[in-house]
Order: C-alpha cells, then sequence, then structure tokens
C-alpha cells in the first residue's frame, strides 16, 4: 500500500463534499455602500476606535487599535465618512461596538503597492516582519481569527522546525481557499517564505486534501522553485484542517493534551493567511479584504468573491443573484462548523470563509432519541475523546467529570453530532462544557 | 454436644465483653466534643439542603450560626432564607440570642418578552440550556438581555416554585417560592431577582433588564423599558434610578404608591396583586396591557407579616383577591 495517502489516525467522517463553487473564478465584488466593522474581529480582546464620528478615512488607515496582546489592529476597507460608532448586531445577534463607514469613492492610503507585479524579494527580516504582520493586523483566516504574530513569536525555550501551511480546506462546500491556491499560489508561496523567514525554519509542507487535485499540481509545480517548500497531498477526511490533525498527518506528530503545535516544532498557518502575510510585507497591505465562498445547492451563482470586511451579507447573496426561495437557513462559514446567521445585515469579517445557503429541507434538525449506546461518537472523534460522556457531564452539571475527560481539547469540529443515529445535540452539551469548564479554570487561577 | 454449644457462647461473648471494655476507654479518651446546641438548631432548620443560606446544607449552617453566637453573639448576616423568620427566631431562641426581624423576599423574572411582545426572528434548534444558548445567540426575538425561555432557572428549583409558561415562554415563580437564590444563581442573564414579597404580596418592579437605548430595545419588544426618566422623575421617593437607559426600583425605598406604574409609556412597570384601580382616564390601548400582570398573578396567599413601611392603606381596601 504505498500509494496510501496521508491521513490523521484517530476518527473522521467523510461528509458530501459538495464542492460547488470550485470552479467559480474569484471575482471582485462591488464596493459597498456602507462598511459595518465590528471591533470584536480575532479571536481574544476587541480592538479599539480611535477614530471619531464624522472622520475621513482612506482605505487602508488604521481605524482601531489591539486591545490587548492578543488582539488585532483593523484598518478601513473602504474611504469615506465615519458615519457612527455605535452597537452594531454580530453573527449572533450580540450588539457590539463597531464603526461604520459612508462608503465614499475609493480612495486608498499612499503607502499601499496596488500593482499587480509579484514581489519576489524578501527586504525585511524577521523581526521586521513580525511587527509588519502585527502592525496590519492579520490573523487565522481559516476560521479561528487567531492573531498572527502571536503565533510567529514562539514562547521561550520553544523553537519550531517546521511551518506548516493548511490547504486542507475539510469543510464541505467551501471552496476559498481553493480557489486561492489556483489564482494566487506565487503570492502564496512567497508569503510561506516570509513566514519560514520570520520563524526561523528551513522546511514548510503545504498540505492539501486529495480532492483538489488541480490545486496540488499547480501548488507541486510552482513550489519547484522554492527551496524547502513541499506540497503534500492529503486523504479526504473531515477534520483533515483540524490544527492537530494536520499536523498528526504531515508529520505524525502528537501535540500533548492542552498543549501547542509549538510543544511539537510546528506551526500551522492557513493559505489565506500566508497570502495576506505576502500582501502585508511585500505590498504594505492591511488586511482588508479576502475572498468569501458564496454557495448552496440551490444557489444560482454558486461564487467566491473578493470581498472587502465590512461588506453585508446581503450584498454577497445578491452578486451570487439571489436568496433562493428554498432557503431556511444561512450559515457564516462552513455546514460542519459554521453558525446560522441571526440577520442578513451582519458583515463580512476577518473570519468569514463561506456563506452557506442550506435549503428549508435540510436545515432542520433531527428529534433528539435516547442514546443507544453505540459508541458511534467515540469512533469518529479526531481528539479520542467520549463525547457522549463528555456530553452528558455537561448537561447534569458534572464540570469536575468533563474537565478530567478532557474536554478542553475538543475542536468543536461536530463528527459526533454528524454521525450520532439518534441525533443527540451532543457537540451543543460539548460546548456548554467548554465553556463552563473553561470558565472554572480560569477562575482557579485568579 | 451441649459443651461446644457453651464453649462458642461464652468465648464470643467473652470476646465481646472486652471488647466493649477497651471501646468504652477509648470512646472516653478521643471523644470529640461538639455543641449539643449544632443538633439542636439543625433540628430546627427545613432540612432542605439547598444552600440558599450560603452553607454547604442546613448541617453546616447549624454549624456556623452555633460558632457565631459563641464568637460573636450575634446572627447577623445568617439569615435561612426557606425557612424564614419563624424558623430565625426560633434558631434564636436556641442560641439564646435575639434575631432581627427580615422581611421575606420572593424571585422576581424581570423579563415580559413574551412570544407575543417579542415575536420571534429567528428559530433556535439546539439545547436546551440557557447557558448555551446565551452563549451563541441574542435570542429568538433579537433582545440579547431578555429571556432566552430555555428554562435553567425550572432546573435549579428544588421547591417547585418556577414553572415556565408554555403561552408566553417565560417563567413564572408561584407561592412555593423560598428565596434560597438557586435560579438567580442559574439565570446566565441576571433576569431573575430577589425582592421583597411586600406587603399582602403587592409589588412593583421593572419587568426588563435591557440596557439598549430606546429605539433598538423598542424595535425588539414592545414592552421594554426604553430609558425615558418618567418614573424617576414622578417617584416621590429615590426609589427609582435610571442607569444605561435602564430603569429599577429599589424595593427597600418603595412605599408601592404606584405612580410610576401610570406614567410608564411602555407598559414595563408591573404592579403585582393590587386591586385594579377605578378605571379614571383610560390611556388608548391601555387596558388589555395592564390586565397582563393581573394574569401573572404569582402569589394567592398574603401571610401575615410584619409590615416594614406605611402604605396607603384608605385607598387600597383590604380584599384585594378576586
Amino acid at each position: 500500500m504505498t500509494g496510501r495517502l496521508k491521513t490523521f489516525t484517530l476518527g473522521g467522517i467523510h461528509p458530501e463534499e459538495n464542492k460547488l463553487s470550485a470552479n467559480a473564478p474569484i471575482e471582485v465584488l462591488p464596493l459597498p455602500k456602507q462598511a459595518i466593522i465590528p471591533m470584536g474581529q480575532n479571536l481574544g480582546a476587541p480592538s479599539k476606535p480611535i477614530v471619531n464620528r464624522g472622520d475621513e478615512v482612506k482605505v487602508g488607515q488604521l481605524i482601531a487599535e489591539a486591545g490587548g496582546f492578543i488582539s488585532a489592529n483593523i484598518h478601513s476597507p473602504v474611504s469615506g465618512k465615519v458615519l457612527k460608532i455605535d452597537n452594531v448586531p454580530d453573527a449572533s445577534g450580540y450588539k457590539r461596538t463597531g464603526i461604520v463607514i459612508n462608503v465614499e469613492g475609493d480612495e486608498w492610503d499612499e503607502s499601499i503597492d496596488r500593482s499587480d507585479d509579484i514581489r519576489e524579494n524578501i527586504e525585511l527580516d524577521g523581526k521586521e516582519i513580525i511587527e509588519r504582520i502585527k502592525e496590519k493586523g492579520l490573523v487565522g483566516m481559516g476560521g479561528a481569527t487567531f492573531p498572527t504574530y502571536v503565533k510567529l513569536m514562539p514562547p521561550p525555550g520553544k523553537t519550531a522546525d517546521y511551518l506548516l501551511i493548511n490547504g486542507v480546506e475539510c469543510e464541505p462546500y467551501l471552496t476559498s481557499d481553493h480557489r486561492l491556491m489556483l489564482e494566487k499560489g506565487k503570492e502564496i508561496l512567497i508569503g510561506t517564505k516570509i513566514l519560514m523567514k520570520a520563524l526561523n525554519v528551513e522546511k514548510a509542507i503545504i498540505g492539501i486534501e486529495n480532492n483538489k487535485p488541480d490545486a496540488i499540481n499547480h501548488m507541486t509545480e510552482l513550489a519547484k522553485a522554492y527551496e524547502g517548500i513541499e506540497v503534500q497531498a492529503l486523504k479526504v477526511q473531515y477534520p483533515q484542517g483540524g490544527e492537530k490533525q494536520l499536523i498528526k498527518a504531515v508529520l505524525n506528530r502528537e501535540v500533548p493534551s492542552g498543549k501547542l503545535p509549538i510543544e511539537v516544532g510546528c506551526v500551522v498557518q492557513n493559505v489565506g493567511t500566508a497570502f495576506a502575510v505576502y500582501e502585508a510585507v511585500q505590498k504594505n497591505k492591511p488586511l482588508i479584504e479576502r475572498v468569501v465562498t458564496v454557495t448552496g445547492k440551490a444557489v444560482k451563482k454558486p461564487s467566491n468573491f473578493m470581498v472587502r470586511i465590512g461588506t453585508p451579507v446581503q450584498e454577497l447573496i445578491d452578486a451570487a443573484e439571489g436568496l433562493p426561495e428554498s432557503t431556511g437557513k444561512v450559515i457564516n462559514g462552513g455546514p460542519m462548523m459554521g453558525k446560522a446567521l441571526a440577520s442578513l445585515e451582519v458583515p463580512v469579517v476577518k473570519g468569514s470563509s463561506g456563506i452557506l445557503l442550506m435549503p428549508e429541507s435540510e436545515s432542520h434538525r433531527k428529534p433528539e432519541n435516547s442514546c443507544i449506546r453505540c459508541s458511534k461518537c467515540t469512533y469518529v472523534c479526531p481528539m479520542g475523546l467520549e463525547p457522549f460522556l463528555l456530553s452528558k457531564a455537561a448537561k447534569v452539571g458534572r464540570f469536575d467529570i468533563a474537565e478530567k475527560e478532557l474536554v478542553m481539547d475538543c475542536i468543536e469540529c461536530g463528527s459526533c453530532q454528524y454521525t450520532c443515529p439518534a441525533s443527540i445535540p451532543l457537540l451543543d452539551y460539548l460546548r456548554l462544557g467548554k465553556t463552563m469548564v473553561g470558565a472554572i479554570i480560569r477562575n482557579r487561577k485568579k | 454436644m451441649d459443651n461446644i454449644v457453651i464453649i462458642a457462647v461464652s468465648a464470643l461473648g467473652g470476646l465481646g465483653l472486652i471488647a466493649a471494655v477497651i471501646l468504652y476507654f477509648i470512646a472516653n479518651k478521643f471523644k470529640v466534643y461538639e455543641d449539643p446546641r449544632i443538633d439542636e438548631v439543625e433540628e430546627a432548620l427545613p432540612s432542605a439542603n439547598c444552600g440558599g443560606c450560603g452553607f454547604p446544607g442546613c448541617r453546616a449552617f447549624a454549624e456556623a450560626t452555633v460558632k457565631e453566637a459563641k464568637e460573636h453573639k450575634s446572627l447577623e448576616g445568617l439569615n435561612c432564607p426557606v425557612g424564614g423568620n419563624d424558623v430565625m427566631q426560633e434558631v434564636g431562641k436556641i442560641l439564646g440570642l435575639e434575631v432581627e426581624q427580615q422581611a421575606p423576599l420572593i424571585a422576581v423574572v424581570r423579563c415580559n418578552g413574551s412570544t407575543a411582545n417579542s415575536p420571534a426572528k429567528i428559530q433556535y434548534e439546539g439545547a436546551t440550556s440557557c447557558t448555551f444558548a446565551h452563549a451563541l445567540y441574542a435570542g429568538e426575538g433579537g433582545c440579547q438581555y431578555g429571556c432566552l425561555g430555555l428554562g435553567d432557572c425550572v432546573d435549579a428549583c428544588d421547591f417547585d416554585a418556577i414553572h415556565m409558561n408554555p403561552e408566553t415562554a417565560l417563567p413564572e415563580v408561584n407561592d412555593k417560592c423560598t428565596a434560597c437564590g438557586a435560579c438567580v444563581e442559574a439565570c446566565p442573564r441576571d433576569i431573575i431577582e430577589l425582592r421583597k414579597r411586600g406587603p399582602k404580596e403587592r409589588r412593583i418592579f421593572v419587568s426588563c433588564v435591557n440596557k439598549e437605548k430606546g429605539g433598538p430595545a423598542k424595535k425588539n419588544c414592545a414592552v421594554a423599558c426604553i430609558g425615558c426618566g418618567k418614573c424617576e422623575k414622578v417617584c416621590n421617593f429615590d426609589a427609582i434610578t435610571i442607569t444605561s437607559f435602564l430603569a429599577y426600583i429599589d424595593f427597600q425605598k418603595c412605599t408601592l404608591c404606584r405612580k410610576c406604574v401610570e406614567v410608564c409609556p411602555t407598559d414595563a412597570i408591573w404592579e403585582v396583586n393590587f386591586k385594579p384601580r377605578k378605571p379614571k382616564v383610560p390611556k388608548p390601548g391601555a387596558e388589555e396591557v395592564k390586565k397582563v400582570p393581573e394574569t401573572k398573578k404569582e402569589i394567592e396567599v398574603a401571610p401575615a407579616e410584619p409590615k416594614p413601611q406605611e402604605d396607603k392603606k384608605e385607598e387600597v381596601p383590604k380584599d384585594n383577591k378576586e
């Protein structure tokens, strides 16, 4: 079995792929009339606005500063006038501080290089690269939105020897990373080189799931010109794109429970992040736009759009030729880990990778039944946990058991709930357990 | 044959006797003195083991009272909300101390975002846990402060005193409430508050916890407090304060004059267990809303209890039940 593809060893599932928009080239979406920029776009502390009502802003101008160590700067994605700084609803319906900008023209900050030329030469040194990445507000583009610069600064005593670039895109339906690799392959590779320089590592591996043969071929071809970068095809298995799963699959290293990938000498970055790194370092361009997939079985034109941050979701759906009548649910992200949107007025943020329109017939959960102890959830759990036990512990409030059984290791991939024949909301209770145990641990530290 | 029986019985009996003597001396030697009053106090407590007093169970509370009585000669800060004044008097008698009368409390649900007042814009499917839903999204009606209606408070109650009303999708407290505070702890949105039961179970409170500005609050819920400040102005007793667009009535200062209820433009202020007032100048459309507090009559019995403040007796006839 020499031809066997690499994959992670524990659990995993294979949901229907439904990559409907895989052949749709990235289109640049027209500017919105109004951009809404929430302050809490990254994992960690929300950013603090530094502009005032009525201020004129340019594209790329800093409008909010990082609110802590784990936080990120936010730059204006549009040019125009600040209409208000007020509470705006985010994807969950909660109102949080945001900046609303009335778009006027498209005037860019002069320091940004807007040409299409590819700049190969990396002029900055490691420290300057990290500083630039921090300044330009880069966060992980895979969805977790962890500030990128923090990942590039390993804690004292730890060093990385491998950089992994995550081009897996194991979520069904989503194709934004796929298209980015096909269309901006060279930029991604230069971005990878920049990250390697910042981390001071010699080797980088780009992991791509085997359902994207065109991307694998394209990237392998391009990577020949870059020393130290390899492309690795991976088996199609969800959640291959999970950080810990990817490390296990590519390097056969296991991240210990409760630890970060740096523990085993790895740093994982998304291809989208690598592209953003290229733009920030070589073109001085902050993170103001990203690729978003708009897809769904009933969508007339499943597409991939290059969208400015702050564009309302409604405009993306309009550009994909409207909301199909049968739509029952609009999901921000993929079908496995995404969350349903409470309203279509919410904006695209740094972590939005896709907008999925689910038909009514598929958007409801089945009624919950009793657990029949089939152990399917345990079998598919990629972290080797026992979801049935953890969810029960969380349900009855035994958070001590949940903590002992390592609920905090759950990556919330949803494989357990997907596979459960009794349709038990396992992931819901796991998330509840994580919230509560996390709070207990934080209180204990105080 | 007889011999064996006799030997066996006497041997075992002798052993038992020796063991008893040894145990007697050991028990005397290692005796731990325990105040007998602890047992007496525990006997007087309701044995609900609810934790409402802040101690893990009635026994721990009994120990704490005896210790406090020994050290400080007072029971200040110690109260069994379930037993109420009677039990605390009893405890005081056992310990030979005066116990201050405490006004009895009751849990009050401060949200009126029923299915009619705050119609659902989205649909929630998932675990029936308010704590989880609170972390996930704002709410079906769009109000991020209001009741999620999944019943964490009902699960927390040991006294069968709080139940969901399927019509309004809001919890309702009945007279079994002992003010143990379990539901207050369980609610992730701090909607439930312990308030004074009030004379004849009459209470006035703001049935809203929305801290948004008037416009956005009203958009999601017809009966939200918009923070207009009318009640604050009309109150003669400084009982009402408005912080971040939300009125709060201090039940220690409130004299139940009901002026604030009249002026509230959104009917966010509730009066409970009052006699229906004479129709003077009926506000347009106010009547059916004003009925709401009465249908949500929480308490049927009005226990005799000391009157901590003067209420306007002459205006309110004694018989307020229908």
